[in-house]
């Protein structure tokens, strides 16, 4: 993605507030009772979002609008497939770290047949095989290794995030091919096509969540957070089912929200996390695959069973 | 204007469903059942394709409208604030919560293309009253989006009560935009908001999804 010394200075930034870390109130006292247990740089974070969401409006949204609407989609898939094929490297890497060995393996497998019979990743024969995609950073490893994610963090221009994976950032650069791709103009071409290309992706659904939500900041930050707890639970259950966990109860949900602060976001998030575990105990059925948008490998309705 | 249309919509659709009887039927055949009905209808009918927003008001209010608790959703949303609402802000509050979710989803609706369902098999317990589906939607470009619900068994039929998108539980996610809104200006405030919301949507039609 982007070049690591775009990120030095905004790191530094991040580790800078550590260290003035909120004892709340400081600023607007109306927003003191307010406080988000998760989101203590709210203020910071609320200024990167506007500041990403510029960038967004004025730049990177109407290319990728244009991007979308005028390249033929065969085109598209090929530089979506090109660094999906890149990236299936480094996701490889910390399958195998988080000990998601069959994950790991058909990554490697994936990027085999791709590079190979896929004309250097321009075309996607492995998922047509049947070896399904994954997306694994090392944020997600530290997590699974037991790294707590640390407060929410908004990036420039890469937007949501945690403390952890903001710190794994630059291992995440390390590990990604395109880094070292010599000739630096082809490089920087070649990142801004990725960048353009997944933000045509996604063009759909941020054009929903504008509608949908009250507060897009808060509701793109609980839907992350939740997001990003859920995919390292459902990590750790190596095998196991993990996006199981129990229904909500409404008076469980009552005293969840009368715990301190009006915004309830805080309490759920981080304690996501543990409760996974718990509910693997509780689990009965056999070993599935986990579950998380990017994990599942299995055979569609007919048949029903998972193919792992 | 097409509030109105809205209301009216709702109105008849939830009186016309009040008979329907339904065979008991396991939770995850009955999600599969409508999720495959509205994936049905959304592909083959041109107009749902191009946008026009009353088709596919129609299609939700046939489809989906009687199967979702509106109620139990928009209580959880609201947590310990529901408790604090008259019965009658809480009865405006699930309408307009709901109205919102509509347009949501009357959206979402509208950008089907070729995607396809694939469910995952049920771990719940065929006695249970309270389960989780779980889906994904596998589409042309990109990795497989996680779609899960959580339904409540009434009477002989289930409800819809919470959704699960790419990993976020719906109330879940809606409870700190609630809770922001209500400590601003008080349920009412809420109320007005979600008001103004729907009106916007309203007029504003549906995006469809371009060319993809």
């Amino acid at each position: 993605m982007k070049s690591p010394s775009l990120l030095a200075p905004a790191l530094g930034l991040v580790i800078v507030l550590s260290g003035c870390a909120t004892t709340g109130g400081a600023g607007s006292g109306d927003n003191a009772a307010a406080r988000n247990p998760v989101d203590p740089y709210e203020r910071f974070n609320r200024t990167m979002f506007n500041f990403n969401d510029k960038v967004d409006q004025y730049a990177l949204k109407p290319v990728a609008t244009v991007y979308k609407r005028v390249l033929p989609s065969f085109v598209q898939t090929g530089v979506y497939n090109f660094f999906g094929n890149l990236g299936d490297v480094w996701t490889a890497v910390n399958n195998l770290l988080q000990g998601r060995v069959a994950d790991g393996v058909t990554d490697v497998m994936r990027f085999a047949v791709n590079t190979t019979l896929g004309l250097g990743g321009l075309l996607d024969i492995g998922s047509e095989a049947g070896l399904q995609k994954h997306r694994q950073d090392f944020g997600a490893t530290l997590g699974v290794w037991g790294v707590q994610s640390g407060p929410y963090v908004v990036l420039p221009l890469l937007g949501s995030s945690t403390m952890r994976d903001s710190v794994a950032l630059p291992v995440d650069f390390a590990g990604d091919p395109w880094t070292y791709v010599n000739p630096d103009p082809t490089r920087y071409i070649g990142t801004a096509l990725r960048v353009v290309d997944m933000r045509a992706g996604v063009l759909d659904a941020s054009n929903l969540v504008e509608d949908a939500a009250l507060d897009r900041y808060e509701f793109i930050r609980d839907a992350y957070l939740q997001r990003r707890a859920g995919k390292i639970s459902s990590n750790r259950e190596r095998g196991a089912d993990a996006a199981y966990r129990a229904l909500p109860d409404d008076d469980d949900l009552d005293t969840k929200s009368d715990n301190s602060s009006s915004l309830n976001g805080g309490a759920t998030a981080p304690s996501t996390e543990p409760t996974g575990n718990k509910d693997a105990q509780q689990d009965k059925a056999p070993a599935a695959p986990a579950a998380s948008g990017n994990q599942p490998a299995f055979i569609p309705a007919p048949s029903g069973e998972p193919a792992k | 204007m097409f509030r109105k249309l809205l209301a009216a919509i709702v109105t008849v659709g939830v009186l016309g469903f009040a008979g329907a009887a339904q065979a008991q039927e396991a939770a995850d055949a009955f999600v599969k059942r409508i999720s495959q009905e509205v994936l049905e209808t959304a592909k083959s009918d041109k107009d749902i394709q191009s946008g026009n927003q009353q088709k596919i008001l129609e299609v939700v209010q046939a489809k989906i409208l009687p199967n979702v608790d509106f109620q139990r959703m928009t209580s959880l949303a609201a947590g310990r604030y529901w408790r604090e609402a008259t019965p009658d802000q809480q009865k405006r509050l699930t309408e307009e919560f709901r109205d919102l979710l509509v347009y949501t989803y009357a959206g979402a609706i509208a950008q089907i293309r070729d995607q396809q369902l694939e469910f995952r098999p049920m771990r719940n317990d065929p006695a249970d009253t309270e389960v989780e589906v779980r889906s994904q939607v596998v589409q042309q470009r990109g990795e497989p989006i996680q779609l899960n619900y959580r339904l409540s068994k009434a009477g002989n039929s289930w409800k819809i009560y919470d959704l699960n998108v790419l990993g976020a539980w719906l109330v879940e996610t809606y409870k700190g935009n609630f809770a922001s809104e209500i400590s601003k200006g008080g349920i009412d405030g809420l109320i007005k908001t979600l008001a103004e919301r729907n009106k916007r949507l309203a007029a504003g039609g549906i995006k469809t999804g371009a060319k993809s």
